[in-house]
């Protein structure tokens, strides 16, 4: 009767819905299964590294530290190779003095000292410097006129109207930003917060007369119209500060890195530099990164290749042993994983240095002479011998859990046909160890090529890695910009290698055990 | 029955936190940052022993400070600052000040006055670089070289460049700083035109020639182990390193090697307190650090490493070291027979051209 109807279930839904439902919830029960440990990674790992390479592009800290300026410079030719207008000047003054209350200014010139040397020292001066202008004129001959004006409740006052606000824009945007900051601080502003540059935002606002209501403000601009205040010559209180000021090049410097996405860490790191002019080849006597990001592919190939050469016949030797000998054997190739990195690294040191163990040995039988010791470490050598120690566990590991899954018997089988003992092995247990192989070179490179404590160490000048510049640029420098943009590179160097690994060989051919 | 246990316990527990908060409630425990080794161990055993055994107060420590700024950058991010004092070099305290992450101090409020009534600052003196800093020791870096190995013992940091004379590897830093003023030094710039001439390209390329001379024969170390070590073996004849360091290997480990203090490089170390903690913990930052910088106290560290205390009031104070007992006086960088010929590490002019110099200096080295 129901041949065409749909097929129903016990409930009298059809049983195509039911079923879609119940793998539904079936996929949800699996999802909330998952969940715990997705939030745990997304938050504590995908998370970081995300914001932490967001960070190779991010170059808010110029829009926010000196917004005015900024704005003024996107109206400024930087051809024609003369010095901003005066706008700028006044505009950097309100700035500075901002920063320096907020204590962001020398932030401000770290940054920008990665491009320029001697930004640092100018952010440094001119946030002690903008306190000393002549702008006390101003405070002076407004107070003159109210005292109340000393009273920061006067100015929340007068800009609580937005009228006012829309006409005096300098002033209220100075006296807004003052504020949002010790609300942030969860201060209270005090009369003597109340700074000269506020005061020159109110002449600078008013000098040219302002439509407002506000008595105050009236008074201000009527004085003015009477006998106007004496005009302060930013540019030339900037120069008092640091003749680098008058310097054309560094406003081109901040104009070039005023954007708030900025390619200029990611040049950096392929030794190119961003000026000006456009993008530019960096000078012979500093070009680094490409040099590094290539000896680190280089010297972690030649460590993986090592690690194959040295970690197969013992994987072969751990397979093939009767257990109680192939555990011994096995004890000592994870020894290694017991000892702290640094003691094994130093030992190291100890056997390969000149006046090291081995050199002694080597002098002592008479294979060299003591002027002829040989150089075995703080160079590329010392590197891939101490490295390919430490990483060694991690071949044999996966080649191990690989090989034990070949049954001895494909061997005698071979070789009962008639296969000499090298074809049995090339051509039928090698290609079954393939797997173990990728495995554990995956897991050597990528380690490889993210090591930096035993290249510094070891490395002395020519087996240093890119991370150890990483390192330096996190901790040292503080340029944590470059540092992501490194690091972001490194990333995709290894990405791209295991898309052409998988291309090659495949990543089903991975194997980390039976 | 119960409830009204509870109740109660949990309101006398309100009112008496509300009665110490009253009275200024210190923290009773302090995580203090150091740089580990002989160092933090001398920073226990003359601070923070005595200051727990005065009152009870927990000690954690953390070993980070060759990375605080970058940590403290961090921890300022997250809004979670987990450090109450923190041992820095005076480079590092001037930018966390003006980064606004440590704390600003009145020094004559806040630290000790020294026996005779001189305020902190003048004791202090010049040493207080920055208002966030409070400084605790003088040390330096300069060069150590092993006896049996050189047959002419060097009386000039020169000796460095010249091979011939002194044969052998050297050991030295891998950065710029230091390494650049001696090699100009050494090139003929008089000490007060070092960093006008280094702020040139032409002085630049200058130092870094003087430096080619023996770069071949130089090992590059960043760990301050390095040259103990690498003298101790006869692996260098001549190196750069603390001069803490340099006491341990001759007088700790009777090893063959003297001390040369020509053109020594002064460097400061002291405390910062982190911007913002909790009162609780600032006041007991505060209290411990006006502890710990007090004329003894600063006198004491010398007994169990060869640091020069910062204040001029410890100098005379400064005795015999605690398990050795030789005199420690002659062991300080800042004795007049040692501190002849000394620069002192100029913070501002390396924080203009760190950046670019490290650049060349790396590109200088991969080459």
């Amino acid at each position: 009767m129901n041949e065409t109807g749909p097929v129903l279930s016990a409930d009298g839904t059809p049983l195509k819905r039911s079923l879609a439902r119940a793998l539904r919830r079936e996929k949800f029960r699996a999802f909330l299964l998952v969940s715990p440990l997705l939030i745990f990674i997304l938050v504590t790992f995908i998370a970081p590294i995300a914001d932490m390479l967001f960070r190779s592009v991010e170059n808010n800290i110029v829009q926010d530290t000196i917004p005015r300026t900024v704005h003024v410079l996107r109206g400024w030719d930087p051809d024609a190779n003369d010095l901003p207008p005066e706008e700028a000047f006044q505009a950097l003054y309100l700035d500075i003095s901002l920063a320096a209350e907020m204590k962001r200014h020398t932030r401000l010139g770290s940054r920008l000292n990665y491009e320029k040397s001697g930004m640092a020292s100018l952010f440094r001066k001119s946030g002690r410097g903008v306190g000393k202008f002549d702008a006390d004129i101003y405070t002076d001959a407004i107070e003159d006129m109210d005292p109340a004006w000393s009273d920061p409740a006067t100015w929340a006052e007068v800009f609580d109207d937005a009228d006012t606000r829309a006409a005096l824009p300098v002033t209220a945007g100075a006296w807004a930003a003052l504020n949002d900051h010790f609300a942030s601080q969860g201060k209270e502003l005090k009369k003597r917060d109340l700074e000269d540059y506020l005061f020159a935002a109110l002449h600078l606002d008013t000098r040219d007369g302002a439509p407002v209501d506000d008595p105050g403000v009236k008074a201000i601009v009527a004085a003015q119209a009477a006998t106007p205040f004496e005009p302060l010559d930013y540019q030339a209180a900037f120069a008092d500060i640091d003749e680098d000021w008058v310097d054309p090049d560094v406003w081109k410097t901040i104009q070039t890195y005023a954007a708030s996405y900025t390619p200029g860490y990611f040049l950096n790191s392929a030794d190119l530099q961003l000026t000006p002019a456009g993008i530019e080849a960096r000078p012979e006597n500093e070009r680094i990164y490409i040099t590094l990001f290539q000896r680190t592919l280089f010297m972690s190939l030649m460590i993986t290749l090592s690690c194959i050469l040295l970690g197969y016949p013992v994987a072969w030797l751990l397979a093939n042993l009767p257990a109680r000998s192939a555990n011994v054997l096995l004890i000592f190739v994870l020894l290694p994983f017991w000892t702290s990195l640094l003691v094994r690294t130093s030992a190291w040191k100890v056997l390969l240095q000149q006046q090291g163990v081995i050199n002694d040995i080597l002098v002592w039988i008479g294979l060299i002479d003591n002027a002829g010791r040989l150089v075995m470490i703080n160079n590329q050598t010392g590197t891939i011998i101490a490295m390919t120690h430490i990483l060694l566990p991690f071949m044999i590991l996966p080649l191990y859990s690989v090989m034990k899954t070949i049954p001895p018997s494909f061997l005698r089988a071979a070789k009962s046909l008639g296969a000499t003992n090298w074809t049995a092995f090339w051509r039928v247990y090698f290609p079954q160890s393939v797997p173990g192989i990728g495995a554990g070179s995956i897991l050597v490179f990528i380690l490889a090529i993210g090591y930096y404590i035993t290249p510094e160490l070891v490395g002395g000048t020519q087996g240093v890695f890119i991370s150890n510049r990483i390192a330096f640029h996190i901790s040292s420098s503080l340029n944590w910009g470059l540092a992501a943009a490194l690091g972001t590179i490194l990333l995709a160097a290894v990405l791209i290698l295991y898309w052409a690994y998988d291309r090659i060989v495949g990543i089903d051919n991975v194997k980390l055990g039976g | 029955m119960k409830l009204t246990t509870t109740v109660l316990a949990t309101s006398a527990l309100a009112i008496s936190a509300g009665a110490s908060f009253a009275e200024g409630h210190l923290a009773d425990e302090l995580t203090l940052v150091s740089w580990g080794g002989a160092y933090q161990k001398s920073q226990q055993r003359a601070y923070s022993e005595p200051y727990a055994e005065n009152t009870g107060v927990n000690f954690v420590w953390d070993e980070s400070s060759s990375e605080a700024v970058a940590k403290l950058r961090a921890m300022n991010e997250a809004g979670n600052i987990t450090w109450d004092v923190v041992d820095v070099v005076a480079a590092d305290a001037i930018r966390l000040c003006d980064e606004g992450l440590a704390m600003e101090i009145d020094h004559d409020e806040v630290l000790a006055d020294a026996p005779d009534g001189t305020s902190a600052s003048d004791d202090f003196g010049d040493l207080i670089v920055s208002d966030c800093f409070i400084p605790q020791i003088v040390y330096s870096t300069t060069f150590g070289y092993r006896n049996d190995l050189l047959e002419k013992a060097p009386d000039s940091v020169c000796a460095i460049f010249d091979t011939d004379t002194y044969p052998g590897k050297r050991s030295l830093e891998k950065q710029p700083i230091a390494n650049l003023e001696w090699a100009l030094i050494c090139d003929g710039v008089d000490i007060s035109e070092v960093y006008d001439v280094l702020e040139t390209e032409e002085g630049q390329d200058r130092a870094f020639a003087k430096l080619d001379t023996i770069k071949d024969d130089t090992i590059w170390w960043s760990a301050g182990a390095e040259t103990p070590q690498l003298l101790a073996d006869g692996e260098v004849s001549i190196g750069s390193t603390y001069n803490g360091r340099l006491f341990s290997v001759i007088e700790e480990q009777n090893q063959p090697v003297s001390i040369l203090w020509d053109w020594q490089m002064f460097d400061l170390d002291g405390w910062i307190i982190p911007a913002g903690l909790p009162e609780d913990r600032q006041a007991r930052a505060l209290d411990f650090v006006k502890f710990a910088t007090d004329t003894q106290r600063l006198a004491d560290q010398a007994k169990y490493i060869s640091y020069g205390p910062a204040r001029a009031s410890s100098a005379p104070l400064v005795g015999k070291h605690a398990d050795l007992g030789i005199d420690m006086a002659q062991h300080m960088p800042t004795d007049p027979n040692n501190a002849q010929n000394t620069f002192l590490f100029n913070y501002e002019w390396w924080a203009d051209y760190r950046d670019d110099l490290d650049g060349k200096f790396q590109a200088w080295l991969a080459q």
